[in-house]
């Protein structure tokens, strides 16, 4: 069967049976989403035997659409792309809403068929498919809040794809070529594509659609948004820009900003959408590095994030299922109602901090270490520095306000037994790529060698962990550590959620005198004018009187008798 | 909150031992420093508890960095009022 389904084109069993799940109810619809991902987990198996290069061509107005290409790069992404949608089908698996089941799992196969599509314009249709099936699970929490919110998250999304679209069109005008390999910065077209790219993968500035949106979106759909949209654009970097110098300052800004932010944030979920733009400057940093050490890092990363991320995303999300808010004030002690959950969080909190024996540790350090080994100083210590950062905000700050901190007297309900199953699916991979790292290395794209469990570099990793959590300790102590209040914090999404707004306000209003005083000045200049003609033409003027037909004729033999005289006189 | 809270974790005098526990182990990592042999790509690495300072003081820095920026960035939780 294997064999048969690869023949298909990628996810496309996911997005067919998408469209089917209104039509089942209850167990029966249960089943069917779960199976998607599994016969979709099966082709993908069939792909693993096929060879390297494109597989399955289209012709389409006479251009040749590659639909299918294989090769290390796109099965590892594939294949973990698969894993996370199970987990998370898992997760949503009590959800009624027919709605959030199909957004869901129409976004997650754009996702995984776009890293099996081996043309730009491919990539591009899959590229607006993750946005547009992706903002129906924010407009799934059917909130004003979360309606204005998807609004602008897809606006930018979609404003990523024509930006793709339109350096695709000057590409292949440039080269002829449509095909999705290397590209590299230099001309309009591949500059263009790496700005759409770059949209996608929250490059700072670019960046704070991600905390807008995500945090609005429902509790299941929060966790399919951390995963697809920003890791499909890392690999569309690794892929299209490995080596890209200017990657590097970028990725290490984007890991080091939103600790800051995130430090004061009050929402947990979108605290952890700051920690997700982080981790991706790890990831992207790694792109622009581009040895095969460091992009063997990115990869892997990426792997171990999209579990240890969708887990925590899911800790935070049953908490905000079971209690109602997601908000710092609002919460802790939640650990005596919700053990399972904790714990669960604990392990995705331990593996984002890279603490040996968990997957963040096996992965995040090949980047770091690659940095070193390209003796590349600032962003070497840029990293470490962050690393200390996310100890703060994922590490620390998620665990502890949420389920330890002032007991707030809340005993809420464990999380349902499906959250608890994906939650503890999540934890169990996290813990066996910590302490086995072979098979996940042995799927990177590059046959580089890396030893993670040496003495110094576990040493070394928990002196910065533990030394970062007494200084959590020392500063909760003494009173240092600033308290979770109620509050919203100003961003990049004041610039055209406030901002601008106000500037069209005092434009308009500049342009509303100015329209005034001009209409004004002219209606004057105007009105003189007007009131002399009407002096002479209208009404009783002179131009504006009937005449008796006999003055006429008068004026006329007075005239012709002129004539006369002025003719004999001659 | 009669029924449990006896818990383990809400005696101030158990969190003081965890603190303690934590320095304690904090203690045994600095001083594992001179127990190996260090290959580094920079020489700060090599200094005798580099990571452990990096780590503590970059920890400070971040919250304290934050709690000024709260100053600036901070407004009413209906700021946007959506």
């Amino acid at each position: 069967m294997s064999s048969f389904l690869a023949g298909l084109p990628p996810a496309s069993i996911i997005i067919v049976g998408a469209l089917l799940v209104p039509l089942l109810k209850g167990r029966a619809r249960a089943a069917f989403v779960l199976l998607l991902p599994i016969l979709s987990g099966v082709q993908l198996l069939g792909f693993f035997g096929l060879p390297e290069g494109a597989q399955l061509q289209i012709d389409l107005l006479g251009y040749t659409l590659t639909l299918n290409r294989i090769d290390k790069l796109s099965l590892v992404f594939g294949l973990i792309f698969h894993i996370v949608a199970l987990l998370t089908v898992i997760y949503a698996l009590h959800v009624k809403d027919a709605v959030q089941h199909m957004a869901g799992l129409v976004y997650a196969s754009a996702g995984i068929a776009a890293v099996f599509a081996g043309d730009l314009i491919t990539l591009f249709v899959y590229w607006e498919l993750t946005a547009i099936a992706s903002v129906f699970l924010i407009w799934a929490r059917k909130t004003e809040a979360a309606y204005r919110s998807g609004m602008r998250y897809l606006i930018i999304q979609v404003g990523s794809g024509v930006l793709l679209l339109a350096g695709t069109i000057v590409h292949y005008q440039a080269t002829g070529s449509l095909a999705f390999d290397h590209l590299g910065l230099g001309t309009t077209g591949t500059n263009l594509i790496f700005l759409a790219f770059g949209i996608k993968c929250a490059f700072p500035l670019l960046h704070n659609w991600l905390q807008d949106a995500y945090p609005q979106a429902t509790v299941t759909g929060t966790v399919f948004l951390s995963a697809f949209t920003t890791k499909l654009a890392v690999y569309a970097l690794a892929r299209g820009y490995a080596g890209t110098e200017i990657l590097i300052p970028i990725g290490v800004i984007m890991t080091i900003f939103p600790i800051f932010f995130a430090v004061i944030e009050n929402d947990l979920r979108k605290v952890l959408a700051y920690s997700l733009n982080n981790q991706l400057g790890f990831m992207v940093v790694g792109v622009g590095i581009g040895t095969e050490l460091a992009l063997n890092g990115t990869v892997s990363h990426a792997f171990a994030h999209l579990l240890y991320k969708a887990l925590l995303f899911m800790s935070m999300g049953a908490v905000l299922y079971r209690v109602g808010t997601i908000k710092a004030s609002e919460l802790g002690g939640l650990y005596k109602s919700m053990p399972f959950t904790t714990i669960f969080c604990i392990i995705g909190a331990m593996s984002i901090s890279a603490f040996p024996l968990f997957s963040g540790f096996v992965t995040k350090s090949m980047i770091i270490s690659a940095a070193g080994y390209e003796h590349l100083m600032w962003a070497f210590l840029g990293l470490t520095f962050a690393s200390a950062g996310v100890m703060e905000h994922s590490g620390i700050k998620i665990p502890f306000f949420a389920f330890f901190a002032h007991d707030s007297g809340l005993r809420p309900k464990e999380a349902p037994l499906n959250m608890l199953v994906a939650m503890g699916g999540a934890a169990a991979l996290c813990i066996l790529i910590g302490v086995f790292p072979g098979p996940l290395y042995a799927l990177l794209p590059y046959d580089a060698e890396y030893h993670p469990y040496t003495t110094a570099h576990v040493v070394t990793s928990l002196q910065l962990l533990l030394w970062a959590a007494l200084a959590f300790a020392v500063l909760m102590r003494t009173g240092l550590y600033p308290a979770e209040t109620r509050s919203t914090n100003l961003d990049t999404d004041w610039v055209y959620r406030r901002g601008l707004p106000r500037l069209i306000g005092v434009v308009a209003i500049g342009v509303r005198a100015a329209y005034r005083a001009v209409t004004g000045a002219t209606n004057m200049a105007v009105g003189g004018v007007l009131g002399r003609v009407s002096r002479h033409h209208k009404g009783h003027g002179v131009f504006a009187r009937t005449w008796a037909t006999g003055s006429s004729v008068l004026w006329v033999a007075g005239l012709l008798a002129a004539f006369l005289v002025m003719y004999y006189l001659r | 909150m009669s029924g449990d809270s006896g818990g383990w974790l809400d005696r101030p005098r158990n969190v003081t031992r965890l603190v303690y526990g934590l320095a304690i182990v904090c203690g045994g990592l600095l001083i594992a420093d001179l127990l190996y042999h260090k290959h580094v790509e920079f020489d700060f690495e090599g200094w005798f508890g580099f990571y452990a300072l990096f780590g503590f003081l970059a920890f400070v820095f971040i919250v304290l960095l934050g709690a000024q920026l709260r100053k600036i960035l901070m407004r009413d939780e209906d700021y946007y009022d959506e």
